[in-house]
């Protein structure tokens, strides 16, 4: 897990000003931090209720609502299960149990070297491939267990 | 690229993208949409315009990457044109032969063409293939033909033509008029006739708006995602053509996050349509402003719903309102708002082009046109497919899409995505459209179409959806927030073996409240899942629930594997791959299982080819 993590004011405040300091684009400026961070850093969120001009209750009930927002950290690999109903009758729980036994983790959880982050996702779209998994914005199709695992044993060599 | 200022250079310039496209020999369409992308197209490019340097065929051929041709499933998909040879499933080792044998032998790969899984017949071109035979392709057509990223493209096929035509030949009215005359319907789902709601939204005053809907949440469904990625420029000119009917000139997109390559490709279109003139101030020369940004999604089910959409645009949770006063009336920052949903722009310029009665021979008496249908699951053929409205679900599931792989049973088909419902076979004959699957309780919704066989349990499918929604709700509602909650305490005590007796009529009681009282279209449909399958399917229920089995082999707790040792060859394949060593048995001799060592993760049942174990 990332700690004291060192936040790049000058690249968020980038991100802000690409917009226009519209507050409409909040989820998306929002989404662009999640690019960089896999999360929202909480202490970014005074800087951009002020910037925004809104409330900083405003800015936790946007970032809670919406499923693509995260408050705490995630891993540097994030892990999109396709949860999708063609992938489901595909087998797709049958994955995510793989993942979640080899992860050692939970749906929602990160891994304990903060390598991995599993999480289910409705549909991406790939339904002809089902099952199928993204990890970062990589898409890997046509999964079962044996598969799933190896494609998240390529991520853990690359890592280390 | 120099902005077209008129009609006349938009035409001109057509000509001469028309006349060079003409002088090339040969193309090779590879499609680099997302289903054939996660199977490897970047690989294959790589490989291909290697193997073109290394023969020195650069100049000779050109090599497009193409949005989603639609044959998923067979994906990387490669067509050689000006024939149309046909090769699936194409890997980058294949590639030196296919350019070797195909584009300087001028002969077929033998081994890489297609065979049908029906008729085990192989089909080398494109058109002959029945996936595509039998379908109408008139909105998703192009997608094989173009490269997404180039305007040039767009127009060389005849784009901007249609908005050329309503901006110089045709009024506000005319174009509204025509649209009414055509038919047209909301392709997201509701059906309600695009002409009216168009014709509703300029009668309000103020500043309006034109949105596009592309928050296609309907898990199973792909149609919006792959027009998007695939020939953004037709959504947009759409929306255009609809923007000068409406009288607005602010559009929006709203595209879920989840899409990174639709969001690029529409990025990219909208750049190049505003450096060509064909989007932004004086579009054309016409003195008519009109521009489009894109707005993205935070991957909420609930967005999809027009009023929750726009409070989402307005950088807020997107919460559903009620509607006592519509969208076009009072929407996105209080100004009347039109939303239409992706395909249905997508179909504004081929309206505009042929005209409303060409349009309206197209499909029934009630829904004209054509319709893209996300065709997943278990059929063998999965994919984008377009039908006229009306084809049977026996035509689209048999004959374009070839039936049930491994040669199981049809169970039912799913339309319409959570809010749908599934249909059973004594049904399949229906013609499918707006009003005909609301007849038997599902809806045509946006598209999807998920097919399920004899594997498939239909309580555990209930449950599926009911805890998407549960997990989707915005939660303002109670009956849909407590709804559903309790629904979906019930079918998990069903699927665990904890059912009792009641639970079904409970279900029912649940449901029909719900559709009653909730406050948004997300609520009111949300039991449409459960009480079609409770009216089809109350068998499953009823063993779940009595019996304690679940006949499909799903809901663990409900059943266990058996093998039948009459039909066990002993092949050993179990035994070797069982992951907690729970197969006992001697090699050729029948083997067994140990029932407190099986964890029920159907690895033996999937890989056994005697169909020896069985579930019981």
């Amino acid at each position: 897990m990332r700690s004291n993590l060192e936040i790049d004011w000058k690249q968020i405040e980038e991100i802000i000003s690409r917009y226009g300091n519209d507050k409409e684009a909040l989820l998306m400026i929002m989404q662009d931090i999640s690019d960089i961070y896999h999360y929202v850093p909480p202490e970014v969120v005074p800087v951009l209720a002020e910037k925004l001009g809104v409330r900083k209750s405003h800015i936790f009930s946007v970032a809670t609502f919406y499923k693509t927002i995260s408050l705490v950290p995630r891993g540097k690999f994030i892990v999109h299960v396709c949860t999708g109903t063609a992938c489901h009758v595909r087998g797709a729980e049958k994955v995510m149990d793989a993942l979640k036994a080899d992860l050692k983790t939970h749906e929602g959880g990160t891994t304990v070297d903060g390598l991995f982050t599993l999480e289910g996702v409705r549909c991406i779209g790939c339904c002809a491939s089902g099952p199928v998994m993204t990890v970062n914005k990589e898409t890997h199709g046509g999964l079962d267990r044996s598969s799933a695992l190896k494609v998240i044993d390529t991520y853990r060599n690359l890592s280390s | 690229m120099a902005k077209l200022k008129n009609r006349e250079a938009l035409e001109k310039l057509r000509k001469s993208l028309q006349a060079k496209g003409q002088t090339s020999q040969k193309l090779i369409s590879l499609c680099a949409g997302s289903g054939c992308g996660a199977y490897g197209t970047a690989k294959v490019h790589a490989v291909l315009q290697e193997e073109l340097a290394k023969h020195d065929l650069q100049e000779k051929v050109r090599v497009k990457l193409t949005g989603c041709h639609g044959f998923c499933e067979k994906g990387p998909i490669m067509v050689i044109h000006p024939e149309g040879i046909f090769y699936p499933q194409v890997t980058p080792e294949k590639v030196p032969d296919i350019v070797k044998t195909t584009l300087i032998g001028q002969q077929l790969v033998e081994k890489m063409v297609y065979k049908d899984p029906v008729t085990k017949k192989k089909i080398s071109h494109e058109h002959e293939i029945p996936f595509y035979k039998l379908q109408k392709r008139i909105i998703f057509g192009n997608n094989g033909l173009i490269d997404p990223t180039s305007i040039e493209d767009y127009i060389a096929v005849g784009g901007y033509a249609a908005l050329a035509k309503a901006l110089f030949d045709m009024t506000p009215q005319d174009i509204l008029g025509e649209v009414k005359k055509s038919g047209l319907r909301g392709r997201g789902g509701g059906g309600f006739p695009t002409g009216i709601k168009w014709e509703s939204c300029r009668r309000h005053e103020g500043q309006r708006y034109v949105i596009c809907n592309a928050d296609e949440g309907d898990p199973g469904a792909y149609m919006d995602r792959s027009l998007l990625e695939g020939n953004p420029h037709s959504v947009i000119e759409g929306m255009i053509i609809g923007a000068i009917a409406i009288g607005s000139n602010d559009g929006y997109v709203y595209v879920r996050h989840e899409y990174p390559l639709a969001v690029t490709n529409l990025t990219m279109a909208l750049q190049s349509a505003r450096n060509m003139g064909l989007l932004g101030e004086n579009i054309l020369g016409s003195g008519f402003d009109f521009d489009v940004r894109i707005s993205r999604g935070g991957g909420a089910f609930v967005c999809g719903e027009s009023t929750a959409l726009m409070s989402s645009l307005e950088g807020k949770p997107g919460r559903p309102r009620a509607k006592y006063v519509h969208t076009v009336e009072k929407g996105f920052r209080e100004g009347p708002s039109n939303l239409n949903n992706v395909e249905t722009w997508a179909n504004v310029p081929v309206i505009v082009n042929q005209g409303a009665k060409w349009y309206a021979g197209i499909g029934t008496e009630k829904s004209k046109g054509t319709k893209i249908f996300s065709l997943v699951g278990k059929v063998v053929n999965t994919g984008l497919v377009e039908v006229p409205m009306g084809t049977t679900l026996r035509q689209i599931i048999f004959d374009i899409g070839g039936g049930i792989p491994k040669k199981k049973k049809f169970k039912a088909v799913q339309t319409g995505g959570p809010s749908g419902g599934c249909i059973p076979e004594q049904f399949l004959d229906l013609p499918v459209d707006f009003d005909e699957l609301s007849k038997v309780g599902s809806i045509m919704g946006s598209g999807g179409m998920i097919v399920m066989d004899q594997d498939t349990c239909m309580v555990d499918v209930a449950r599926y959806f009911v805890d998407f929604l549960k997990d989707e709700s915005c939660g303002q509602c109670n009956p849909c927030r407590e709804g559903l909650k309790n629904m979906l305490d019930i079918l998990t005590d069903i699927c665990q073996g904890r059912g009792r007796e009641g639970d079904i009529e409970l279900l029912e009681e649940l449901g029909m409240m719900m559709q009653k009282f909730s406050l948004c279209g997300l609520g009111t449909s949300a039991p449409n899942p459960v009480l079609t399958n409770i009216l089809y399917f109350r068998h499953e229920y009823e063993a779940h629930i009595r019996d304690k089995k679940c006949p499909a082999g799903i809901c663990k707790p409900l059943f266990h594997y058996e093998i039948d040792s009459e039909t066990c060859t002993g092949c050993h394949v179990c035994f070797q791959k069982c992951p907690q060593q729970a197969v006992a048995g001697d090699k050729k001799k029948p083997h067994t299982i140990h029932q407190d060592a099986c964890i029920k993760c159907g690895i033996c049942y999937d890989g056994c080819k005697f169909d020896a174990i069985k579930i019981c």
